[in-house]
């Protein structure tokens, strides 16, 4: 059967069987290595990352290179793919530098000339997660003019930059510069990685220090900021589908702990009040589902929508995922304010998230000079 | 036997187009060609417009039709019959029914209208009032039914009254088809805040109707009726609209054409509810992704509440938007519409119909419980008019 014209243009909003089976790969490694009080553990103790789930994660799942190109040693697959990774990760609130390395950091070093030595060499290492590279901007920056471009002296790079998420689990810094993007290697003299005490203690956030670090130049000004440009905008895409993973889990675990959770000799889950929360949060999860899928697909296929997909999935998204957190915590009650209790964790990484890569309002002013909306 | 692909679709609509050409052949006569040929909706039976073809294939037939200039039977004009009537008759009806009512009813020479809703019996449908008695070979229809879109230009009703008050409210309704020439039926219009009327209230008085007009089992008619408000709230979610190709389009036609009413205030509040407009928009082309590809997800109940919320809120927006022409309305006028365009008006109008959004077909507080309980699986809230007679109930 042949659909009409119109809906063969539109993106694909559903899943393919390969990313059902990714998904049910991906959840049952975090099943297995990453409940809640597992990463509860983690992020009080000194190391909130496991490097044993992300080497199944990245390296043996191969999730890592999901954007690379397999001629240069990743899975050629996409952005619908990787989305799908981190619906699983936000489900989880999982401390692993996915998307920062894997996403932002992999998309940047893609927008460059991939055949060059030092940037292939890199790329690859990052497909098969032997390495973590993170883009050395603040964590909030949505475009390459909200970094703080370090400065280069002789060859060596110099300067600071603040709020850097997953810095300091990196072992190569993607550091733009006045001079270009230049690769910094964390292991270097000149380099210091101070971790910072972090709202979301599932992705903690650190200062980064360059004096007279040496480093590798990728590109040069122009290509960097261009390249800063791409990085950011993949990131901003897919955090949409982080977040509704995130709110996914808010719901269900509300819906079914007030499903139990017996007050007046009733589940407090047949009270109307509460029950229409639900179902309206459930509304807006749905939604969310199509605003990040449509960012994923327009990313996935190099659509010329593609800003605005990501915009539109931003500027909804971040809301929806703060507000499952929020009713999760209001509708567990008591319980749902312990330390104990795991949704404080999502609470601190919705919050987060939607302040990451630009907020909910910074995604707005964006809609509105694409659609022509202007302010007064 | 051949089988029923889409070529094979096409084949038949060319022959439909050669023995009947649409240029040289008269409206009603050439839909009436294409109901006998099966073309009408290809998902219904052989010999009742369809060809027990799967209902996917439908666009194909639609689009040659289209190509030919063929003319169509004015699905807006029949809405209730197409959508809601017609499946009732179809997986209800006796074989004589279906013959009798679903030719003209797709035609479009008979209007039908649905006769549910009472002023007793809003949310609570199945507490309705309206009696049916039987007397010999007919029910005798002493009522008061509310809502009733078509009703001044219908021939036939659905409807549903109660055979025995003794029964449990659900179980003691019956469900038929009523004749609107009948002496005892009176429409009278129902004007709304809008000042025109759309609906129409209408008393039933001693109307008799046949038996053989029984749509289902005596008793059974809240299962009947289920079905006619399944239908009716896919119909209501289901349509596919451009990017701005809905409320949000003439607010944002203004905001562009007019800088002088921009304020910052209203600027954050345009762009929040374009973007949800537009997601409202995707999530609907994603249901409609899911029901091609075969799997069906509850989404569709929550698109209802989704777009009533909107069309409120972007029209109150586009009122205030106006500023001083905001305080002006078109014209209170009272008129009978024959068929509702909520774009086509003015910001005022818009405002005021878009009310009724939230409360036509299913309450957004009825969804929200539906969507709680069937698509969350919450406990329902404990009910005490499950297991007591009708009669008895608290009114």
């Amino acid at each position: 059967m042949t659909a009409p014209t119109e809906e063969n243009q539109a993106p694909d909003l559903l899943y393919s069987e390969a990313e059902d089976d990714l998904r049910a790969a991906v959840r049952s490694l975090l099943a297995d290595r990453c409940d809640a009080p597992t990463v509860l553990a983690r992020v009080e103790s000194d190391a909130p990352y496991d490097p044993q789930l992300w080497k199944a994660l990245a390296a043996d799942i191969g999730t890592a290179g999901l954007l690379v190109p397999e001629k240069l040693g990743g899975q050629g697959a996409g952005h619908r793919e990787a989305a799908v990774v981190l619906e699983e990760l936000g489900r989880s609130v999982a401390p692993a530098p996915y998307l920062t390395s894997a996403v932002v950091a992999t998309e940047t070093l893609l927008a460059l000339a991939a055949q060059d030595r030092p940037v292939a060499g890199l790329l690859g290492d990052l497909a098969t997660g032997r390495r973590i590279a993170v883009l050395a901007v603040p964590f909030s920056a949505a475009a390459p003019d909200a970094a703080q471009p370090a400065g280069v002296v002789a060859g060596a790079v110099e300067g600071m930059v603040t709020g850097v998420a997953d810095a300091v689990t990196a072992d190569v810094l993607l550091v733009p510069t006045t001079d270009g993007l230049y690769a910094v290697e964390t292991g270097t003299a000149g380099v210091s990685v101070e971790p910072l005490v972090s709202l979301d203690l599932t992705r903690p956030l650190a200062t980064v220090r360059l004096a007279k670090a040496a480093g590798t130049r990728l590109a040069d000004g122009a290509s960097a900021v261009s390249a800063v440009r791409r990085g950011l905008l993949a990131g901003a895409g897919l955090l949409a589908s982080e977040q509704l993973g995130l709110a996914e889990w808010c719901l269900t675990e509300t819906v079914r702990y007030t499903r139990e959770r017996h007050q007046f000799n009733r589940p407090v889950g047949s009270f109307q009040s509460l029950k229409h929360r639900m179902a309206q949060l459930w509304l807006e999860v749905v939604s969310a589902r199509a605003a990040a899928r449509n960012a994923a697909d327009a990313l996935a296929t190099g659509s010329p929508d593609t800003p605005l997909a990501v915009a539109v999935a931003q500027a909804y998204c971040s809301k929806v995922a703060v507000h499952a957190a929020e009713e999760c915590i209001q509708l567990h009650g008591g319980i749902g304010m312990t330390w104990e209790h795991p949704a404080h964790l999502y609470l601190k990484r919705a919050k987060a998230d939607s302040i990451a890569y630009g907020t909910a309002g910074h995604h707005r002013e964006v809609i509105a000079e694409l659609v022509e909306l202007p302010a007064p | 036997m051949t089988t029923l692909d889409a070529d094979e679709l096409r084949r038949r609509t060319q022959d439909l187009l050669a023995a009947h050409p649409p240029a040289a052949t008269d409206r009603t006569d050439f839909l009436k060609a294409r109901f006998d040929a099966g073309l009408a909706w290809v998902h219904y039976p052989a010999g009742l417009g369809g060809l027990d073809a799967p209902r996917s294939l439908q666009p194909v037939v639609d689009a040659a039709l289209a190509a030919a200039g063929a003319p169509d039977n004015d699905p807006r004009r029949i809405g209730i019959g197409l959508g809601m009537a017609a499946p009732t008759i179809l997986g209800y009806g006796t074989d004589e029914q279906k013959r009798r009512f679903l030719r003209p009813l797709w035609v479009g020479e008979e209007v039908w209208c649905q006769l549910f809703s009472e002023p007793g019996a809003g949310s609570d449908l199945a507490a309705l009032g309206t009696r049916a008695v039987r007397d010999g070979e007919d029910w005798v229809v002493d009522g008061q039914k509310v809502w009733t879109s078509s009703a001044h230009l219908a021939r036939w009703a659905i409807l549903i009254a109660r055979t025995d008050p003794d029964q449990p409210k659900h179980r003691g309704i019956s469900y038929f088809i009523c004749d609107m020439t009948d002496p005892g039926v009176e429409v009278r219009p129902l004007r709304q805040i809008t000042g025109e009327a759309e609906f129409n209230e209408v008393f039933l008085t001693g109307v008799r109707i046949p038996d053989s007009r029984r749509l289902g089992p005596v008793g059974e008619g809240w299962k009947v009726a289920r079905t006619t408000l399944m239908n009716e709230r896919v119909s209501i979610g289901g349509a596919r609209i451009p990017r701005e190709g809905g409320m949000i389009g003439p607010v944002a036609r203004t905001w562009r054409a007019r800088p002088e009413l921009r304020t910052h205030d209203l600027h954050q509040r345009l762009l929040t509810l374009w973007v949800e407009a537009e997601v409202a928009r995707l999530t609907g082309t994603r249901l409609r992704q899911q029901l091609v590809a075969g799997q069906p997800g509850p989404e569709g109940s929550g698109m209802k509440l989704a777009f009533a919320r909107l069309n409120q809120e972007i029209s109150g927006l586009e009122v205030e938007l106006l500023g001083q022409e905001g305080l002006l309305y078109s014209e209170w006028t009272m008129r009978r519409p024959e068929l509702v365009d909520f774009t086509g008006r003015d910001a005022g109008y818009r405002y005021l119909r878009s009310k009724g959004n939230s409360i036509e077909g299913g309450t957004s507080e009825v969804l929200l419980n539906i969507v709680a309980e069937r698509v969350l699986g919450l406990p329902v809230e404990p009910r005490n008019d499950k297991d007591v007679a009708w009669k008895d109930l608290a009114r």
